[in-house]
C-alpha cells in the first residue's frame, strides 16, 4: 500500500513540478511587471535599478526557486486588476466552481448508471433507441450550445428559470458561499449544472452500456445465470461491479474535462466562477492571476486523478495494492 | 425412469442472412448417477448440447424443436424463474476455462454463498459453514481462508477444484461438465477428472461429460455419444465403442489416438477437415471424408439404428464389417 | 486497342468489390449511415466550394453594410429577399458566412485529426516496436497527457498565446494555432492503440519472418504491422474528427479561436450570442444547426463503422 502510494505521489509531485514550470515561463514572457508598477514615463536607469531590486536580473533557477518558494508557501503574486494576492481571489471563486462541478456531477452519477444499465440489458427496446439516440444527439451539441439553447427556451420565451449569476447565496465557512441554501440558488443552478452534464452524461451512458453488453457476454455471468442467480443480482453485483472499473478509469479524465467545460458554462451563464475570471483575466493581460489559475487548476487535476488511481486500485482486487509499486 | 430423456433435439443460429442448424435431431437417455460421455471434435456441438441441456443458449442459438425431459419435466418449455430453480440446484455445470468462469470481482465466499442462497432459505454463516465442507471435499486446503480471497489469488487447478465444489453445493443430480480439464496443466488433468469420478460415484450423481478425448471418456464413463456436425452418429457402452467401433469416423478417432500407432510411425490422422455448420454436405455429413461412401451416402442421411452392441448411423455398417480393409485398419 | 477495353472493365470492377465488400453490405442495409453520408458529403462540398456557391464574399469589407445588420432570414417578416438566411450584426450575410465558416472548422478539424494521428502512429509504433524503458516513458507521458483535458490544455495555450503576441497576431495564424494545439493535445489516443497492435503483432511469425528476411524495422512497421491497426485508427479518426469540431468551435465561441472578421461557426455563434435576447435568433441559430448537423453525422458514421469493423479500442 504504501510504495503505491509513494510513487503516485512522487508522479504527481513531478507533474507539478513541470506545470510550476510552464507557469514560471509564462509569468516571465507575458506582460512587463515594470510598467504595471511603474508605468512607461520612467528612465532606462532606474528602470535597471527597479530591475534588480524585483530580482529580475537574477539567474534563471535563482528566480524559479524564489518563485516555487513563493508558491508553496501560498504567494502566487498580486492580481494587476484586482490589487489582491491572486490566490485569494481564485479561492473566493472557487466556491462558484465547485458548486457547479457537483450540480453536474449529480446529475451526471444519478442519470448515467440508471441509463447505461437499463439499455445494456434490453437494447433492443424502443426506450433503449431512444435513450441511445439521444445520446448520440447529446455528444454531438457542444456545452455552450446547450447552454444557449436552454438560456433561450427556459429564459427568454419562458421564463422559468433565471439566465445568469448565481442569485442569492448563503455564506457557509470562509469564503465559501452556497447556492444550495436558497430557493433562488436552487433556481439559478439548475440550468448551469444540466448544461454542463449535457455532454458528459451521453459519453457515461454509451461508455456504461458498451462495457455493461461485453462483461454480459463474458464466461463468468453465464457462469453466474447456470448457477441459477437471480438476474438483478447478476446484473448489480455481477456485471456492474466489472463495468465500473474502466468507467472509473474514464471518470477520472472526465473530471479534468469537467473543469475546461465550467469556462465555457460560466462564460455563458455569467457564473461567478474561477473560469469565468480567467476569461476575464486573459482579456487584461492579469499575468499573476493567469499563472495562478494555472497552478490551481493544474493541481485539482493532479489531486484527482492521483485520488481515482488510488480508488481504482481499492476497488480492484486483481490490482494488489500491497505488491505494487515494487 | 431416466433421469434425463432427451428427444429429436435441434437447436438453430439465426444468422444475418440464414439458419443454421446446429444440433438436428438429438436423441438420448441418462439414468440416475448414470455418467456419459459426449465426444467429437471442436464444433461437432458437444458444447451447444451441454448448454441446451439447461436452456442456457444465448442468442442468436436457440432450441427449435424437441424435447429435454429432466425428471419428467420438459426443460424447453420451462419459464425462467422454474429454470432459475433447476440451474445450479438440480442439475449443475462445470465450465471449461476455470480462469474466467468466476467473477474476478467477487471473492470466492461470496460466490459460494450467493449460489446457496439462491435455492435455500439459510443464514449467511449456515452457508459459510456448508461452502467450507463442500470446499473439504475436494481436497481444498484450509477452506475458511480461501472464502476470503479472489479468484486472481489462485491457480487454475484450484479454481477448477472449486468450481466443482460449487457444482456439488446442492447436492445435484446432474452435473454437465463441458471440458473440464482442457485450459489445465497435463499433470493436473488427471487429478481433477479422477476427483469428479470418485465424487460422482460417492454421490450417486449422474455426469456428462463432454470432451473430445477419448482416453478420458474410457475412464470416467459407462456410456457414450459420438457426435459429428450436429448429429450423433455413434451411442452405446463406452467399452464397447472404444473396443469396437462399428462408425468409420469413431474407428478414425480411436486409430488416431496415439496408443494405436507404433512408435516412430506418423499419428493416422482422418484426411480433411468438419464440415462448418454453414456448409454440411448432402447426405452423410461424413461422406467426404470417408473411404467407403457411396452414391446413397452422398444422398440421404443415414438413421441411427442398433448394430450389435451399439447404435450406428451409417449406411454400410455391414459392409464395413465383412470388409478386409477394417480388418487391415485394426491390426 | 487492348488497354481500352481494359481500363474500363478494372475500374467499375474495383467499385463493385468495395460494393460487395461485408462493409458495402453493411453500409447499404443501414439507412442511417446511408444517410449521415449523403448529408456529411452535402455539406463538405458545399463548404469547399463556398468561393464558387456563395453570393457574398464575407471577408470582403467592401460588401459588408452596417445598415444591412440583423435582417431576419427570407420566411421570417421584415426580411430582405437578397440575404437568403439573414444577415449577421455586421449586415454580413449569413449564407455565405456560414458556408466560409463552415469549411474552415472541416479544414481545422480534419487538418488537427491528420497531425494527431501522424504524431499518435509514430509514437505508437516507435514504443511498441522499440519497447523497454522507452516504450514505458511515452505511456507515462500519454497518461499524464490524457489525464489533462485537451480542452484545458488548448484553452490554457492559446489564451497565453494570444496575450503574449497580442490579439492582431493571434488573430492572423489562428488556424495554424488551432490544428497545433488540437492536434497536440490528443496523440495518446493514436498512440495507445497503434502500440497495442505492434506488440500484438510483434510476436507474430510473419513479423519475425519479414526480420529474418532482412527488412529494416522501418519497413517492417509501415508494411506489415501498421496495415493491421487500420481499422481502430478509422473508428478513432472519424469520432476524432467530430470532436476537434466541437473543440474548435468551443475555442472560437471564448474568443480563444478564429476572429469575427474571418469567423468559423463557434465564432459566428458566439457574435450571435449578443444578441439573442433582442429577439436576433438566426444569428446563433442557423450557424449552431448546422455545426450540430455536421458533428452529428459525424458521429452517426463513426458509431456505424465501430459497429462494422469492430476493432479492438485500447481502453484506458
Amino acid at each position: 500500500m504504501f510504495a503505491y502510494l509513494a510513487k503516485r505521489v512522487i508522479q504527481a509531485i513531478a507533474v507539478m513540478f513541470v506545470i510550476s514550470l510552464i507557469a514560471f515561463a509564462i509569468q516571465g514572457n507575458l506582460g512587463d511587471p515594470l510598467r504595471e508598477l511603474v508605468g512607461q514615463s520612467v528612465s532606462e536607469e532606474v528602470r535597471q535599478q527597479l530591475r534588480d531590486e524585483l530580482g529580475l536580473n537574477d539567474s534563471f533557477v535563482t528566480q524559479y526557486l524564489r518563485f516555487a518558494g513563493n508558491a508553496l508557501q501560498g504567494d502566487l503574486g498580486t492580481s494587476y486588476f484586482f490589487k489582491e494576492p491572486a490566490l485569494d481571489v481564485i479561492l473566493k471563486k472557487l466556491p462558484a466552481t465547485l458548486e457547479l462541478v457537483f450540480g453536474a456531477t449529480l446529475i451526471i452519477v444519478g442519470l448515467s448508471v440508471p441509463l447505461g444499465v437499463y439499455t445494456a440489458i434490453k437494447p433492443n427496446s424502443i426506450l433503449s433507441r431512444i435513450i441511445m439516440g439521444l445520446s448520440i444527439i447529446g455528444i454531438s451539441i457542444p456545452v455552450f450550445l446547450t447552454a444557449i439553447l436552454m438560456i433561450f427556451v427556459f429564459s427568454v420565451e419562458y421564463g422559468w428559470l433565471p439566465s445568469y449569476g448565481r442569485g442569492d447565496t448563503v455564506q457557509v465557512w470562509g469564503y465559501w458561499q452556497t447556492n444550495f441554501a436558497t430557493a433562488d440558488g436552487w433556481l439559478h443552478i439548475i440550468l448551469p449544472s444540466i448544461a454542463l452534464a449535457s455532454i458528459m452524461l451521453p459519453l457515461f451512458v454509451r461508455l456504461i452500456r458498451a462495457e455493461m453488453m461485453e462483461v454480459l457476454q463474458s464466461e463468468y455471468v453465464k457462469y453466474a445465470k447456470a448457477k441459477g442467480i437471480n438476474p438483478w443480482r447478476i446484473y448489480f453485483v455481477h456485471a456492474l461491479k466489472n463495468t465500473l472499473l474502466p468507467v472509473i478509469t474514464v471518470g477520472g479524465v472526465q473530471i479534468g474535462t469537467m473543469v475546461a467545460y465550467t469556462i465555457l458554462t460560466e462564460t455563458v451563464f455569467q457564473w461567478p466562477g474561477m473560469g469565468f475570471m480567467f476569461l476575464e483575466a486573459v482579456n487584461r493581460v492579469d499575468t499573476p492571476l493567469i499563472v495562478a489559475y494555472l497552478i490551481v487548476v493544474g493541481f485539482i487535476f493532479v489531486v484527482t486523478n492521483t485520488i481515482v488511481d488510488l480508488v481504482y486500485g481499492l476497488v480492484n482486487p486483481t490490482v494488489n495494492i500491497a505488491r505494487m509499486g515494487a | 425412469m431416466s433421469l434425463l430423456s432427451v428427444r429429436d433435439l435441434t437447436v438453430k443460429f439465426a444468422m444475418r442472412d440464414e439458419t443454421v442448424t446446429a444440433l438436428n435431431g438429438i436423441s438420448f437417455d441418462l439414468a440416475k448417477g448414470e455418467r456419459l460421455g459426449i465426444v467429437g471434435e471442436s464444433g461437432a456441438g458437444k458444447s451447444i448440447t451441454g448448454f441446451s441441456l439447461m436452456n442456457l443458449l444465448s442468442r442468436p442459438g436457440y432450441i427449435d424443436n424437441g424435447q429435454i425431459l429432466f425428471d419428467g419435466e420438459d426443460v424447453v418449455q420451462m419459464n425462467d424463474k422454474r429454470l432459475r430453480t433447476l440451474r445450479g440446484n438440480r442439475m449443475a455445470m462445470i465450465f471449461q476455462d476455470p480462469m474466467v468462469t468466476l467473477n474476478p470481482v467477487l471473492t470466492i465466499g461470496q460466490q459460494m454463498v450467493e449460489t446457496l442462497l439462491a435455492h435455500r432459505k439459510l443464514s449467511r454463516e449456515e452457508a459459510r459453514q456448508i461452502a467450507i465442507v463442500k470446499l473439504r471435499e475436494v481436497y481444498i486446503p484450509s477452506p475458511e481462508e480461501r472464502l476470503e480471497q479472489y479468484p486472481h489469488e489462485l491457480s487454475g487447478g484450484m479454481r477448477q477444484r472449486i468450481i466443482i465444489a460449487i457444482a456439488l453445493l446442492l447436492d445435484p443430480q446432474l452435473i454437465i461438465a463441458d471440458e473440464p480439464t482442457t485450459a489445465l496443466d497435463v499433470t493436473i488433468q488427471a487429478d481433477i477428472m479422477e476427483l469428479m469420478l470418485e465424487l460422482c460415484q460417492s454421490n450417486q450423481v449422474g455426469l456428462i461429460l463432454i470432451t473430445h478425448d477419448l482416453g478420458v471418456v474410457s475412464q470416467m464413463t459407462e456410456r457414450t455419444l459420438v457426435m459429428y456436425a450436429g448429429r450423433i452418429i455413434e451411442a452405446g457402452r463406452t467399452r464397447e465403442i472404444i473396443n469396437d467401433p462399428q462408425h468409420p469416423y469413431t474407428q478414425g478417432l480411436i486409430n488416431a489416438l496415439p496408443q494405436q500407432t507404433v512408435p516412430g510411425q506418423r499419428l493416422k490422422q482422418i484426411p480433411g477437415n468438419m464440415p462448418g455448420l454453414t456448409s454440411i454436405p448432402t447426405g452423410c455429413a461424413f461422406n467426404p471424408r470417408c473411404k467407403y461412401a457411396t452414391d446413397l451416402c452422398r444422398s440421404r442421411v443415414p438413421d441411427i439404428v442398433q448394430y450389435g452392441e451399439v447404435a450406428v448411423a451409417c449406411h454400410e455398417v455391414q459392409r464395413l464389417n465383412s470388409d478386409e480393409d477394417r480388418q487391415e485398419a485394426r491390426a | 486497342m487492348s488497354t481500352e477495353t481494359l481500363s474500363p472493365k478494372s475500374e467499375p470492377s474495383r467499385w463493385s468489390k468495395a460494393w460487395n465488400s461485408n462493409m458495402g453490405y453493411s453500409f447499404r442495409r443501414n439507412p442511417v449511415a446511408v444517410v449521415s453520408m449523403i448529408i456529411f458529403l452535402l455539406i463538405a462540398v458545399a463548404a469547399f466550394l463556398a468561393p464558387v456557391i456563395a453570393p457574398y464574399d464575407p471577408y470582403d469589407p467592401a460588401q459588408m453594410d452596417i445598415m444591412n445588420s440583423e435582417y431576419p432570414p427570407v420566411w421570417v417578416n421584415g426580411a430582405l429577399p437578397e440575404f437568403m438566411l439573414g444577415t449577421d450584426d455586421q449586415g454580413r450575410d449569413l449564407w455565405s458566412t456560414i458556408l466560409y465558416g463552415t469549411r474552415l472548422s472541416l479544414l481545422i478539424g480534419i487538418c488537427a485529426v491528420a497531425l494527431q494521428a501522424f504524431l499518435g502512429i509514430s509514437i505508437g509504433l516507435v514504443a511498441g516496436y522499440v519497447g523497454g524503458r522507452l516504450d514505458s516513458l511515452l505511456m507515462r507521458l500519454a497518461d499524464i497527457q490524457l489525464s489533462f483535458s485537451t480542452l484545458m490544455v488548448a484553452i490554457i495555450f492559446l489564451a497565453v498565446t494570444q496575450a503574449m503576441f497580442g490579439t492582431d497576431t493571434f488573430n492572423r495564424y489562428a488556424v495554424v494555432f488551432l490544428i497545433a494545439v488540437i492536434g497536440v493535445a490528443e496523440w495518446p489516443q493514436y498512440a495507445r492503440t497503434v502500440r497495442a497492435t505492434v506488440l500484438a503483432e510483434k510476436k507474430k511469425e510473419y513479423v519475425d519472418s519479414a526480420r529474418v528476411l532482412g527488412f529494416g524495422p522501418m519497413r517492417i512497421m509501415v508494411r506489415h504491422i501498421l496495415p493491421n491497426s487500420l481499422s481502430p485508427i478509422f473508428v478513432i479518426s472519424t469520432v476524432q474528427v467530430a470532436n476537434a469540431i466541437i473543440s474548435e468551435a468551443s475555442l472560437s465561441f471564448l474568443g480563444l479561436g478564429m476572429p469575427p472578421s474571418q469567423p468559423s461557426l463557434g465564432s459566428l455563434i458566439s457574435s450571435g450570442f449578443d444578441y439573442i435576447f433582442s429577439g436576433s435568433w438566426w444569428i446563433t441559430a442557423i450557424p449552431g444547426v448546422v455545426l450540430v448537423v455536421l458533428v452529428l453525422v459525424i458521429n452517426l458514421l463513426g458509431d456505424w463503422m465501430r459497429d462494422v469493423l469492430n476493432p479492438k479500442l485500447y481502453k484506458g
